[in-house]
């Protein structure tokens, strides 16, 4: 079953259109990645999902209302955090979760238990009397995620929710996130950090409001790069890459510390040339090997591709 | 709209409040200052003038004057001059308000029929205002004396003088002309809007400024549940806040609320409830808690203090201007309450400007959502 389906989804500004004409599902229970730079209208598609902002054209089901006439249902069954961890700073820890807790009317048995939720997600039991302004970024990230879903809604919309914070905690949050799935809670994140994407199910790349790529970082990776990446380990590498680029190998040729990276069109192959190549000449040849592109390289080349364009 | 989530709000409201004690103190300390500067340094009342006395008679008669002069309220003799030159540098220094000169002839012109016996006053005329009011003293005071003398003078030639006609002027609701009396009504109405209008305004803008109001606004709560329970605590602190304005001027400055104290704080209720809504219009206009502060201050502060007839009585002003004071819904809490407090009079008197003050609310919520509308629709 399908969380949300964002049909022909379209934000005009005045004359700048922020989200132009985006369409895709989400099925439930999926992580569910928007990546993009800052401008590219991931902020501006979670808000119109999140009821807060009308679309311009075209419409979405989330968790089967439409964002454009059933807004106030749409808010019943989302919850919501941004980068800026939106607490009380001035309230306690337990006045924070007394507060979303009373904007959501929780009655008070699913309340406590809530609560009780809440505080262990975040590792703060014993700990409800803090001024929440007092508390480490990291905990006041969990913090904050367990006020977004104290509702226990089916979707939760985490708008660049790791920002500024360590990596051990990004790590922790990341491990929340998926037992949020694992309850099969629809998660959607938007994140700048690459490595974030691996841990989603499905992905969109969006840039200028458009979508320009979209699946599984496994067809991501394979689908949008029409290339090969063959890596080089040998001695010694200077030389090595000025025999390469005598020869005209590749489309690219790039040195990583003492491996190098041969970037070469999919239908040819030149493993074959590389070592040909090399082998009549003084030179040490460890491996020749295809190696998986990560996704900062299909990302890079797609932004680029289409600027090109 | 919900009432427990609505309560979740004002819980939460109050919560940060009481833990603001820099705003506390504002809201509370504000009003005494105010209360203060207008109840005792603005005084417009004129008593005990500083009189110099310049006696060129040295008689019985002309020191008989200067004791009853000296005996009402109205005047305090400070010095006493020995020559003409000093008057200047008696005024000049501002040792006295006034001079009074005492001719050599005063005495005999005094006792002798149908002669005119003159007293002359310098009387400091930088101040306009008080320069008339002593003027008229004098002129009560000589009148009142000459009168007292001329029935005494009749009365040794064996005639008895009834008064002609006795004036006795009475000022309804304020007797004594004072001002704080006139003041207080004003000064509850400008301590009011300012502090529920800057407070309103401060807490919704940071709001804005946490990112809190955008989780706010994602969450379920609709946004008459989210103004309804963050203005209550403001609202409720307003209300106190009028009533410790009202004791301090009753404990301060004996003015007592004449008429009904329920009708009193209708009146109150109205007048917070608009200028929460002003502080709304104003948190909508600005994104920082600095501009807010001040746009809050200025728009609530001014209009009250100028146009309001606060201090400036609105039927001595331009016609223009007459239109320009319906702008503030504190020309209509004002009236409401002088007619309240000072006259004590029933509502058939002041319904309309209780009428009027109601559609201020209504106005600047209108106001406020139409602005709303369109700056998510450009953001």
């Amino acid at each position: 079953m399908d969380s949300i389906e964002v049909n022909n989804l379209t934000k005009k500004f005045g004359g700048f259109t922020a989200v132009n004409n985006v369409s895709f599902k989400v099925k439930r229970g999926e992580i569910f990645g928007f990546l993009g730079a800052n401008g590219a209208g991931k902020t501006t598609t979670i808000k119109m999902l999140c009821g807060i902002l009308t679309p311009s054209s075209g419409d979405a089901l989330v968790a089967g209302f439409s964002v454009k006439d059933q807004p106030d249902m749409v808010k019943r069954n989302i919850g919501y955090m941004s980068q800026k961890f939106s607490l009380y700073n001035d309230l306690t820890v337990s006045e924070n979760i007394e507060f979303f807790g009373g904007v959501y009317g929780l009655e008070s048995k699913l309340f406590l238990e809530r609560k009780k939720w809440a505080l262990e997600i975040a590792g703060l039991r014993g700990k409800e009397k803090t001024i929440t302004g007092d508390l480490p970024g990291g905990i006041k990230q969990r913090l904050a995620l367990g006020t977004a879903v104290i509702h226990k809604p089916q979707i939760v919309f985490l708008d660049e929710p790791t920002s500024g914070v360590d990596p051990i905690a990004r790590r922790q949050f990341w491990e929340l996130i998926n037992q949020l799935a694992q309850e099969d809670i629809t998660v959607i994140v938007t994140t700048h950090y690459l490595e974030e994407a691996e841990y989603c199910n499905s992905l969109i790349l969006m840039d200028s409001g458009e979508i320009i790529a979209r699946g599984n970082v496994f067809e991501l990776k394979n689908n949008y790069l029409n290339k090969t990446i063959y890596e080089i380990e040998c001695e010694p590498t200077l030389l090595t890459l000025e025999i390469l680029e005598e020869n005209n190998i590749g489309d690219e040729i790039t040195m990583y510390g003492n491996t190098i990276h041969v970037i070469a069109p999919k239908k040819d192959d030149v493993e074959l040339t590389i070592r040909n190549a090399l082998s009549s000449q003084n030179i040490l040849l460890k491996s020749v090997k295809k190696i998986q592109p990560t996704l900062d390289d299909v990302f890079v080349h797609l932004l680029e591709s289409k600027n090109e364009t | 709209m919900k009432l427990n989530k609505m309560r979740a709000v004002a819980k939460k409201e109050f919560k940060q409040l009481l833990r603001d004690k820099r705003l506390l103190f504002v809201i509370f300390f504000f009003p005494i200052l105010l209360l203060v500067v207008f109840g005792y340094a603005i005084n417009f009342d004129v008593q005990h003038v500083k009189l110099a006395v310049l006696d060129r008679d040295h008689s019985p008669e002309s020191r008989l004057l200067l004791e009853k002069l000296n005996a009402t309220v109205y005047f305090d003799v400070v010095k006493t001059l020995d020559s003409p030159s000093e008057i200047d540098e008696a005024i000049n220094r501002k040792i006295a308000q006034a001079v009074m000169v005492i001719p050599p002839d005063f005495s005999k012109n005094v006792n002798t029929p149908l002669k005119d016996a003159k007293l002359q006053f310098v009387i400091d005329g930088i101040d306009g205002n008080t320069a008339t009011i002593i003027k008229n003293y004098v002129d009560t005071f000589t009148e009142l004396y000459s009168a007292r003398l001329n029935a005494k003078f009749l009365n040794r030639l064996g005639k008895v003088i009834t008064p002609t006609i006795s004036v006795t002027p009475l000022f309804e609701f304020n007797p004594d002309l004072r001002s704080t009396v006139f003041l207080l009504p004003g000064l509850i109405a400008m301590i009011l809007i300012v502090t529920a209008s800057v407070t309103v305004a401060l807490s919704f803008v940071r709001e804005k400024e946490h990112g809190t109001e955008e989780q706010l606004r994602v969450s379920s709560l609709n946004s008459i549940e989210l103004i309804i329970g963050k203005s209550l605590p403001f609202i409720l602190v307003s209300v106190i806040n009028a009533a410790m304005v009202l004791l301090a001027g009753y404990l301060l400055f004996g003015v007592a609320v004449k008429g009904s104290l329920l009708l009193l704080a209708l009146a109150v209720l109205i007048f917070v409830i608009a200028s929460t809504a002003l502080g709304i219009l104003v948190s909508v206009i600005s994104d920082s808690q600095q501009v807010a502060f001040q746009l809050a201050s200025l728009i609530s502060m001014l209009p009250s203090l100028i146009l309001s007839g606060f201090i400036f009585p609105i039927e001595s002003m331009p016609k223009i201007i007459q239109l320009f004071t319906n702008l503030t819904p504190a020309t209509f809490f004002i009236k409401a309450i002088r007619a309240i407090i000072l006259k004590g009079v029933g509502l058939q008197n002041f319904w309309p400007q209780l009428v009027y003050l109601s559609l201020f609310p209504i106005i600047l919520f209108g106001l406020s959502s139409a602005i709303t509308k369109r700056k998510m629709d450009r953001a």
